[in-house]
């Protein structure tokens, strides 16, 4: 169902100057965070906790429990997740180019409430043009008073240091990111600890959170907890920006309220996707960024609710659905996806590092034609090998959750189009059309 | 010859300053560094260990990790299609393939004349776009090939010159701002001269 849901992120970003302090304060900026700093500390998480917001970077692990779980000490660090680079998820890109300003006031809020010092926006650094807005966007705040010392004359000061990354997937995982962020190369740290709200940023309690996540805390803090929870259904709250791609009519990203819309709403309401492009038959779907398991035709009616795509075994994840129609070829597409992990993995442990080469090779020959019948059960064999079991959620062998992520394309492939593989392999070659070009 | 300016050089140790420790500007650095000189070269991996206090080598074993900096030269523009998931549905692989016969060079390459580098990328989070490309980092898309050769026609005869900046991402990025006095020299994370071995941004494990 298409809710009228109002629009708690997106609100502005269609305004040509929506990156602007003079847009941003005609329309209602910064007036969260006053509030914000008129309420103690723990008042705000408080609503925040209210609000029931889980994560928007992929874990989904509520907001306001992290907060909660930092450990005390003289120095804290706010880290800001914008380094968002699981594949088809482009929301938080949109963000930042075109709404920079509601990012800094949530981080304000965010650091307001947990006791940070300083504050830090991980950037990925291909977003060249989203590096400038929010540098501008930062420099404009501090005019504004809004940032820096004795913010809205309360007294309360903070920085913000909007950090670039260069380009590696893997600098998404929270630990990676500090790493990242201290100047070193992007390795996800040993756990435990578990969460760097114990040992984080240069050994010091941190937060860190996704930029979408940020996002919501100004209308959150303005509207209160309880309006923001009355959106969507149990832990799955408010709204959240999906991330639609692939054979669809209309790719782009949609606000629509969690829960009560479906996927066949997100796919096939003319509003929103408009149906499979070219009017083709839906043949499969990723729920939530590539890690995670595929959904067919039967799993269209099923809520955008995180417990619900969890139990039906899968994961919202990343907010980002990708769409196969019939002429879509499911070894290719797993072999793209399997391609991927391989180069994005960052070496450290051996099942992520070996394994997902060896699934990448005999994906490869597979989808070439090159295959052998045993191929599909060596593929599902080292898949196993990376996580044991092939379960959901996956079993782990490796430092972070790259490795387990890798099997969930493959098997989902193997196990829903075996008939697909096994012509690839009597044939002697891929049976589907090359994928069609996309025109502007 | 391709040590950091000392223009750049001032945007660096303002660089520096921002964070509670010095290591931590690695990357800004390498990116400015990169808009000096496209790549990074021996030299400005050793302006750079000197101004985060580390050795050249950890810049060069940090750098390698990531895709957006260039230990070689590239040419004046980087061209970055992506061939990832959403981008192949939307026909990724025939726009490379042309890119690859349209500039007569294969993945990785540069064309003789020194003005493109081709590179296949993951993902850019551009997927409303796709297929995409990005040119130093500047996304355009939809491009079927037909497209494509219009954008490197574009970029040949310099009508896109204010769209597609030269190279580092930070080249247009300028930090007016900041707390004086909460920079790393306050917080004791090794401000001073002299390359620090162990690296001053070193956090306890």
């Amino acid at each position: 169902m298409i809710t009228q849901a109002p629009r708690i992120v997106t609100s502005r970003v269609e305004l040509p100057d929506s990156f602007t302090l003079e847009r941003y304060l005609a329309t209602g900026g910064y007036e969260g965070l006053r509030k914000a700093l008129s309420m103690t500390p723990t008042d705000v998480a408080v609503e925040v906790n209210k609000a029931s917001l889980l994560g928007r970077g992929g874990a989904g692990f509520p907001a306001g429990r992290k907060w909660s779980m930092l450990r005390q000490a003289p120095t804290k660090y706010l880290v800001v997740n914008g380094d968002e680079s699981e594949p088809a998820t482009f929301k938080d890109h949109m963000l930042i180019e075109r709404d920079p300003h509601q990012i800094i006031e949530g981080t304000v809020i965010a650091a307001y409430a947990t006791g940070a010092e300083q504050a830090f926006i991980y950037c990925r650094g291909e977003f060249a043009l989203g590096l400038e807005r929010l540098q501008r966007a930062c420099n404009e705040a501090y005019g504004h008073g809004a940032l820096g010392a004795d913010i809205l004359g309360t007294g309360y000061a903070l920085d913000i240091v909007i950090h670039p990354g260069a380009g590696a997937y893997i600098c998404g995982e929270e630990t990676a990111l500090l790493e990242s962020l201290e100047g070193k190369r992007g390795f996800p740290r040993i756990k435990p600890p578990y969460f760097p709200a114990a040992i984080g940023l240069y050994g010091e309690p941190t937060v860190v959170n996704n930029v979408e996540t940020m996002s919501n805390l100004p209308w959150i803090i303005t509207h209160g907890g309880d309006a923001f929870a009355a959106l969507g259904e149990g832990s799955s709250a408010g709204t959240r920006v999906f991330a639609l791609s692939g054979r669809v009519e209309r790719p782009g990203w949609f606000e629509i309220e969690m829960s009560k819309t479906t996927f066949r709403d997100l796919i096939y309401d003319p509003s929103l996707g408009a149906g499979i492009a070219g009017g083709n038959a839906l043949k499969a779907f990723i729920p939530g960024g590539v890690s995670a398991p595929w959904f067919g035709p039967d799993e269209l009616d099923l809520g955008l609710n995180q417990d619900v795509v969890g139990q039906a075994g899968s994961m919202l994840g990343s907010g980002s659905v990708v769409v196969m129609d019939s002429d879509t070829c499911p070894v290719r597409a797993a072999w793209r996806i399997a391609q991927f992990f391989h180069r994005e993995s960052c070496g450290q442990c051996t099942p992520c590092r070996e394994g997902s080469g060896w699934i990448e090779k005999i994906m490869r020959r597979l989808e070439q034609g090159l295959g052998r019948e045993e191929d599909l059960e060596l593929v599902l064999d080292a898949c196993d090998n990376i996580s044991p079991g092939l379960a959901w959620p996956p079993k782990q062998t490796t430092i972070c959750v790259l490795g387990p992520s890798i099997p969930s394309a493959i098997v989902s492939a193997a196990k829903m189009f075996r008939d697909e593989f096994l012509v690839h392999v009597k044939e002697g070659g891929c049976p589907f059309p090359p994928d069609p070009v996309r025109r502007a | 010859m391709a040590h950091l300016s000392s223009e750049v050089r001032t945007k660096a140790e303002a660089m520096v300053a921002c964070y509670p420790r010095r290591r931590s500007a690695l990357l800004p650095l390498c990116h400015l560094a990169q808009a000096q000189d496209g790549w990074l070269t021996p030299e400005a991996m050793e302006d750079i260990a000197e101004l985060v206090g580390c050795t050249p080598a950890e810049v060069r074993g940090t750098a390698t990790f990531y895709d957006m900096l260039h230990t070689e030269p590239v040419g004046k523009y980087v061209v970055t299609v992506c061939t990832n998931i959403a981008c192949m549905l939307a026909g990724a692989y025939q726009v490379l393939e042309h890119a690859e016969g349209s500039l007569e060079i294969a993945v990785g390459q540069t064309t003789p004349d020194g003005v493109f580098t081709l590179e296949e990328a993951e993902c850019l989070a551009g997927c409303d776009l796709a297929p995409c490309v990005q040119v130093n980092h500047r996304f355009f898309g939809p491009l079927d090939p037909e497209g494509f050769d219009w954008l490197t026609g574009e970029l040949r005869s310099g009508r896109l010159a204010d769209t597609v900046p030269p190279h580092g991402v930070l080249s247009r990025v300028e930090r007016t701002v900041g707390l004086p006095g909460r920079a790393h020299a306050a917080a004791g994370g090794g401000a001073g001269s002299g390359a620090a071995r162990r690296g001053a941004g070193a956090a306890p494990r």
